[in-house]
């Protein structure tokens, strides 16, 4: 390992031990007070547990992140991805029967990275700020999947459909695979071609970068289609779970667990350096917060306050300002 | 009316950056009714001095006494609060407020709970008056030129401090007549009693106004000197560490250029920017683009870079032609630019060095071809030795660096893509004498190595050191041209001030 390379690593180490430690203190909290968390059984040579139900859930929090993650390094943020999810399982599943299953799952991905392409466009070559750009989508979308369906919570009874979202792949969901995939993916366009140092440079400082010969608009259309992708295939993971497509509630408010993924991920929201590691390991701390509430059986409706309030704790110890501020006052203790 | 008393005193003051120690055990003193420069190159600590001071860095070590009281300011509003104003190189105001606005931002007059505009407009007119500017306060700040912009940051900086003063370069974006109009609100400040720090990298200016200079040099104090008793010589002595001579300073002597044409711009216009300007480059010529602010040089560059687009014309280069441009187009032709504005158009912040000095290249290369990791530290490894970047390890961020070590990386940028012509628009502005004089010489260097150079700059002298020929401009407009031995200061000022039809000085010549 070069020197440079070690440094790269304890850059990351540093930004990625927020959210690892609030996930291990996550854990460390079921350990404690939830029975039975991390007991885990083979039933049918399938792996069952809380911690599996988590990482099969937190599946397609985790795909949208990834695609949001890009986004938001490159300065901007995309609220439609909820929508996106239902456009997309609406399309697989009204098509599923119709035509061959990979035909409709292309469609849907097509359909997704079409929904990119739009917000894209608006963004990087209509000069459409980001937030009221995918406003756009965000609302009408559900409507576009509402007309898909019809109107009704269209199902199916494809076994091979369901695989996607609830089969079992060496002991494990294979939604994991998919998400990994993804991930091991969106890893090797940052690692393995220019794409994290365009966008990175982008992120921080649009004009240099077209100086230096860098077209940002390409950049940005090409991230709001792989953003527009990850929100199909997350459309995938959660219809073929639920062997059905619901256009109202498919992924709703998803969005917001994707940014907060990206921002306890050690991703700014003014852009520039962007970690997919500390997105994925955001995305497993939102699940395991999710599924900690509802173990814990606190009551449907104090769940969001219980959410926020560790949400805060989170954040504000990733700050370097609230982080300093704590410092001198613990030292001030001490002196005094 | 010079007391003479000590105003602030700074003792034994220390800072440490992650790798760098900034400032080591430094002493400054401002006593009452003095204007006391700030000197030192890029990265002598300037900078940081007056960070610690004013609380935007805490500092290490040190004490720091205003009217003989220990005091700690631990941000810019506290300093503030006490009584020590600041004015920042760049311009910290908001352009889309109004003038009146900027000037009482966070401290806007009210009556009964509501601002109080009446009041406002007229304390504004009233304080602008004592800096023998007439504008309308009510009008945006980004109706104004840069320089009335930074009038406007140093009346606000006047009214707020209650003794203090600190001018971080107000000058390097004002022309002569602006100058001498700061200067004279200067003059009637110190001679109201108040102290003031002016940090500047023109010479004659420190002369012209200062009554004392303390220099700096890597973070350690040099000395205290009284402007009157300290040679121009001596001073550059003590900023750079080894000796300088005003002979160092000629005309170019040898030139290298073979006649073969590399960039040939015909009629090349825009409208409202730049009228039409015919002219070519040779391989291994530095052609020098001189003309004031405003007068489309650098307007002139980015068409030919492609950051603008000319409505009409054709630009030759090698056997191609062009109508139109955009910069990755000009950096696959071979063409480099480093922007005027290092900071805005030049950087990238929050990347290394190494990422800095290689964007270009992959940008010519395209994101599908990557450079490995190695080849790439392969390349900055080289330009930080070729051009001497000062900085512990490639893996710094750039905004780390000091102006000077910036404007390198930022030619090692375009030096790694191997261009066969390479735009400079201000390539020293902002930089300290060494690194200026390192830089010129570079540029000598890299022509006599066959690479054709376009240069624009405010200072006269530097373009005559390093051009083989100028082309001069006027009001968008291409007036001549002046070559060889024909090359002076004067020769040039007064092809830019014939005709007239410009009320505009040209800007200090510096150094």
């Amino acid at each position: 390992m070069s020197n440079t390379r070690r440094r790269a690593a304890n850059i990351m180490h540093t930004k990625i031990i927020w959210p690892l430690t609030a996930l291990a203190a996550i854990l460390l909290f079921n350990l404690f007070f939830v029975p039975g968390f991390f007991h885990m059984e083979i039933k049918d040579g399938h792996l069952f547990g809380s911690l599996i139900d988590i990482l099969n859930r937190a599946a397609p929090i985790m795909v949208i992140a990834i695609g949001m993650t890009l986004v938001i390094a490159k300065e901007g943020i995309d609220i439609s991805v909820g929508s996106v999810l239902a456009i997309a399982g609406a399309v697989a599943i009204s098509l599923i029967g119709v035509v061959p299953l990979w035909m409709a799952i292309g469609a849907a991905l097509i359909v997704g990275a079409l929904c990119g392409l739009w917000n894209g466009v608006l963004i990087a070559y209509l000069g459409i700020q980001p937030m009221v750009g995918t406003l756009i989508l965000m609302t009408v979308g559900r409507g576009i999947a509402q007309l898909i369906t019809e109107g009704k919570v269209l199902t199916t009874d494809s076994k091979s459909y369901g695989f996607i979202g609830k089969g079992f792949f060496l002991g494990l969901p294979f939604s994991i695979f998919i998400a990994a995939f993804v991930f091991l993916l969106v890893l090797y366009l940052k690692k393995r071609t220019a794409l994290g140092l365009f966008l990175e440079a982008t992120g921080t400082n649009k004009v240099s970068s077209e100086y230096a010969g860098v077209e940002p608009r390409k950049i940005y259309l090409f991230v709001y289609i792989v953003c527009g992708l990850c929100a199909a295939i997350a459309g995938l993971l959660v219809s073929s779970n639920i062997s059905s497509a619901d256009a109202n509630n498919a992924g709703l408010w998803i969005e917001l667990d994707a940014i907060l993924a990206v921002v306890i991920g050690g991703t700014s929201m003014r852009g520039g350096r962007f970690f997919l590691a500390g997105t994925v390991i955001g995305a497993l701390f939102i699940q395991s917060l999710t599924t900690t509430i509802y173990s814990m059986g606190v009551p449907p409706e104090r769940i969001m306050v219980v959410k926020a309030i560790v949400v805060i704790i989170v954040s504000l110890m990733q700050s370097d300002r609230f982080r300093q501020m704590f410092q001198q006052k613990s030292k001030k203790a001490v002196i005094g | 009316m010079r007391s003479g008393d000590v105003l602030l005193k700074m003792e034994e003051v220390s800072k440490t950056f992650p790798g760098v120690k900034a400032l080591s055990d430094v002493n400054f003193t401002l006593r009452q009714g003095e204007v006391h420069a700030l000197m030192g190159e890029n990265g002598a600590g300037k900078s940081t001095l007056i960070k610690v001071l004013t609380g935007v860095h805490p500092m290490d070590q040190g004490k720091v006494y205003l009217n003989g009281r220990p005091i700690v300011a631990r941000s810019p509003l506290e300093a503030q609060h006490l009584g020590i104003s600041t004015v920042y190189q760049e311009i910290n105001l908001c352009t889309n407020l109004s003038v009146a606005e900027n000037l009482y931002i966070g401290r806007l007059p009210r009556r009964r709970g509501a601002i109080d505009w009446k009041k406002m407009h007229a304390d504004s007119e009233q304080l602008l008056r004592r800096l023998n500017l007439n504008l309308d306060v009510k009008k945006s700040l980004s109706d104004y030129s840069v320089a009335i912009q930074q009038m406007v940051a140093i009346a606000r900086a006047v009214d707020m401090s209650s003794g203090v003063l600190i001018l971080d370069e107000p000058t390097s974006s004002l022309d002569a007549q602006e100058v001498q109009q700061l200067f004279a609100v200067m003059r009637k400040l110190r001679d109201e009693g108040m102290g003031i720090v002016f940090v500047t990298h023109f010479l004659d200016q420190v002369y012209e106004i200062t009554d004392r200079i303390t220099i700096l040099r890597n973070g350690s104090l040099v000395g205290e000197y009284e402007t009157s008793k300290l040679s121009k010589s001596s001073l550059v002595t003590h900023m750079i560490g080894r000796e300088w001579k005003e002979e160092d300073e000629h005309r170019k002597t040898e030139s290298s250029y073979t006649p073969e044409v590399v960039m040939a711009a015909k009629s090349l216009t825009r409208a409202g920017s730049i009228k039409p300007v015919s002219l070519s480059v040779r391989k291994g010529e530095v052609v020098g683009l001189a003309g004031l602010l405003g007068s489309g040089r650098s307007e002139f560059a980015n068409l030919i870079f492609g950051i603008d687009q000319a409505d009409s014309g054709v630009m030759t280069l090698g056997a191609e032609q062009f109508q139109s441009m955009n910069p990755k187009k000009a950096i696959r032709q071979g063409i480099g630019f480093c922007p005027e504005d290092r900071k805005i158009a030049g950087i990238v912040g929050e990347l290394t060095i190494r990422e800095n000095i290689v964007l270009a290249l992959q940008a010519k290369k395209g994101i599908f071809n990557y450079i490995p990791l190695k080849k790439q530290q392969e390349i900055a490894q080289r330009f930080i030795d070729l051009l001497r970047i000062k900085t512990p390890s490639m893996e710094q961020r750039i905004d780390n660096l000091s102006g000077g070590n910036q404007q390198k990386v930022i030619l090692a940028r375009w030096l790694a893509t191997e261009p066969k012509l390479l735009i400079l628009d201000e390539p020293t502005r902002g930089i300290d004498v060494g690194s200026k004089g390192e830089i010129r010489r570079l540029i000598l260097d890299l022509a006599k190595s066959g690479l054709s150079i376009l240069i624009i700059s405010s200072e006269l002298q530097e373009m005559i050191e390093c051009a083989d020929r100028i082309v001069v401009l006027r009001d968008r407009m291409q007036v001549g041209e002046i070559s060889g031995g024909d090359m002076n200061e004067a020769s040039i000022m007064k092809m830019i001030a014939e005709g007239g039809g410009t009320s505009e000085q040209y800007p200090q010549t510096g150094s």
